[in-house]
């Protein structure tokens, strides 16, 4: 089993390498998701009327196995903070782990950098908003109602109480856009969001908002896997209806 | 000088992974997972002072619901002075946390089953699909089948388990498996920093 982890790995790794670096003829297409089709309006929109964006990025500590998810967010911080940095309310960010708020106000300030906008970074964008579950919420919650907020993106490891921030989107009429790792807290906002991400989509969208040839090669890589395992998996059950296995 | 550091964080981050497949390299994994652990420890203290920073900024601005934040500030304080003075086992500790965080955080819970059922109805009219409609049509089910007077034979033991443990369980694990293969490969961009959110330019 280890070894077919560290086999799966280190093709993951060669192949995306390779189609990083390997010159397309065409640029990728992707199929149309619609909640990424909405962030890049929402963006311009914040810029317009001087709103500004709340970006969550839920509890995930790096060191635990959800970390994947946080990453994926603060990438995701990234690309709004360098879009909507110079406008008159910039982008505010909550965390629920302390690790990942302390990388959510390093990874603010870098998108300032990235923008010329340095002298605009304001460190108290980037926040703590309660280092458990529902204090996370709790704290993430007004800033929803009180900071003039146009768009509430979620992004990251979240588990049920991802419906209360959805909720005090609602109450503020605010639109939630939102993806996590979590089964739950899927179900959740695809039920209460006005767009979920599901599944992997929370780990795409870095390649639909064009942020470099990583990205896009990282989402090639997930099909030339994905594939792989779909074919592993039919050629198990069919071994195994013939009596092979 | 940043080109430095990135060098080292690629490689003690490869050297953890290799960890996992090496055990000749699984003591050193060890002590560096050990290291991390300690600076994310350092990194709460870090976190309750930026708490303490913005709750401070809101009630110096007389932002809207500062009185809030002014309760935060003094339970923070006198947590932290009585944590430290007592110890985190103290019977006064342990009556805070079970008789103040716990109640709290149990009610939160319960609003959130309401707050379920709410974004449930308002489904159908904000998204009209076919898998709205699929989606709320199984929780309905389900529900229905779970309730203790249900026991109609055909449907609470063949349809309920043949929903949740073949139906359900074959898209979860679909889902699990699409979670995966993104966490993966995103690990893999930022171990390699080809994608460097945080730490500059």
């Amino acid at each position: 089993m280890v070894e077919l982890s560290a086999i799966l790995i280190l093709l993951a790794l060669i192949l995306l390498l390779a189609l990083t670096f390997l010159r397309r003829k065409s640029p990728p297409t992707f199929r149309a998701i619609p909640a990424l089709t909405r962030l890049s309006r929402v963006i311009g929109l914040s810029v317009e009327d001087g709103t500004r964006l709340h970006v969550s990025l839920g509890r995930g500590g790096l060191l635990s196995g959800r970390g994947g998810a946080s990453l994926a967010g603060l990438s995701m911080l990234r690309y709004l903070t360098e879009r909507t940095s110079v406008s008159d309310s910039p982008p505010v960010a909550t965390a629920g782990d302390p690790a990942l708020a302390v990388l959510t106000q390093d990874t603010l300030r870098a998108g300032y950098q990235a923008a010329n906008a340095e002298d605009l970074y304001q460190p108290t964008t980037g926040r703590l908003s309660g280092p458990t579950p529902f204090s996370y919420a709790a704290g993430a919650m007004p800033v929803l109602r009180d900071e003039n907020v146009s768009a509430n993106v979620l992004m990251g490891d979240f588990g049920p109480e991802v419906a209360l921030l959805v909720d005090a989107a609602e109450r503020a009429r605010v639109p939630t856009l939102g993806g996590s790792d979590d089964l739950p807290a899927q179900a959740i906002l695809f039920a209460a969001a006005q767009e979920p991400l599901i599944g992997e989509e929370l780990f795409s969208a870095g390649a639909y908002l064009g942020a470099g040839p990583a990205h896009a090669a990282s989402l090639t890589v997930q099909d030339i896997l994905r594939w792989a395992l779909v074919l592993v998996l039919l050629g198990g059950s069919v071994m195994k209806l013939l009596g092979m296995i | 000088m940043k080109v430095i550091s990135a060098a080292f964080a690629i490689a003690f981050g490869l050297l953890v992974l290799a960890g996992y497949f090496i055990p000749a390299l699984a003591p050193i994994q060890a002590v560096l997972i050990k290291w991390a652990g300690i600076l994310l420890a350092v990194s709460a203290l870090i976190g309750v002072f930026n708490l303490v920073i913005v709750h401070g900024e809101k009630i110096r601005s007389r932002e809207k619901s500062n009185a809030y934040s002014t309760l935060l500030l003094i339970s923070l304080l006198l947590t932290f002075v009585f944590g430290l003075a007592l110890g985190p086992g103290h019977p006064i500790m342990q009556g805070v946390v079970n008789g103040v965080i716990l109640p709290v955080e149990a009610s939160l819970m319960a609003i959130l089953s309401v707050t379920l059922l709410y974004a449930a109805i308002r489904l159908l009219r904000r998204r009209v699909d076919v898998m709205s409609v699929v989606f709320l049509l199984t929780v309905l089910l389900i529900v229905a089948l779970s309730l203790p007077f249900a026991g109609i034979p055909l449907l609470g033991d063949v349809l309920r388990p043949w929903i949740t443990q073949v139906w359900a369980m074959g898209g979860a694990r679909g889902i699990l498996i699409g979670v995966a293969l993104g966490a993966l490969t995103t690990g893999l961009r930022v171990l390699l920093a080809m994608d460097r959110p945080y730490g500059g330019k």
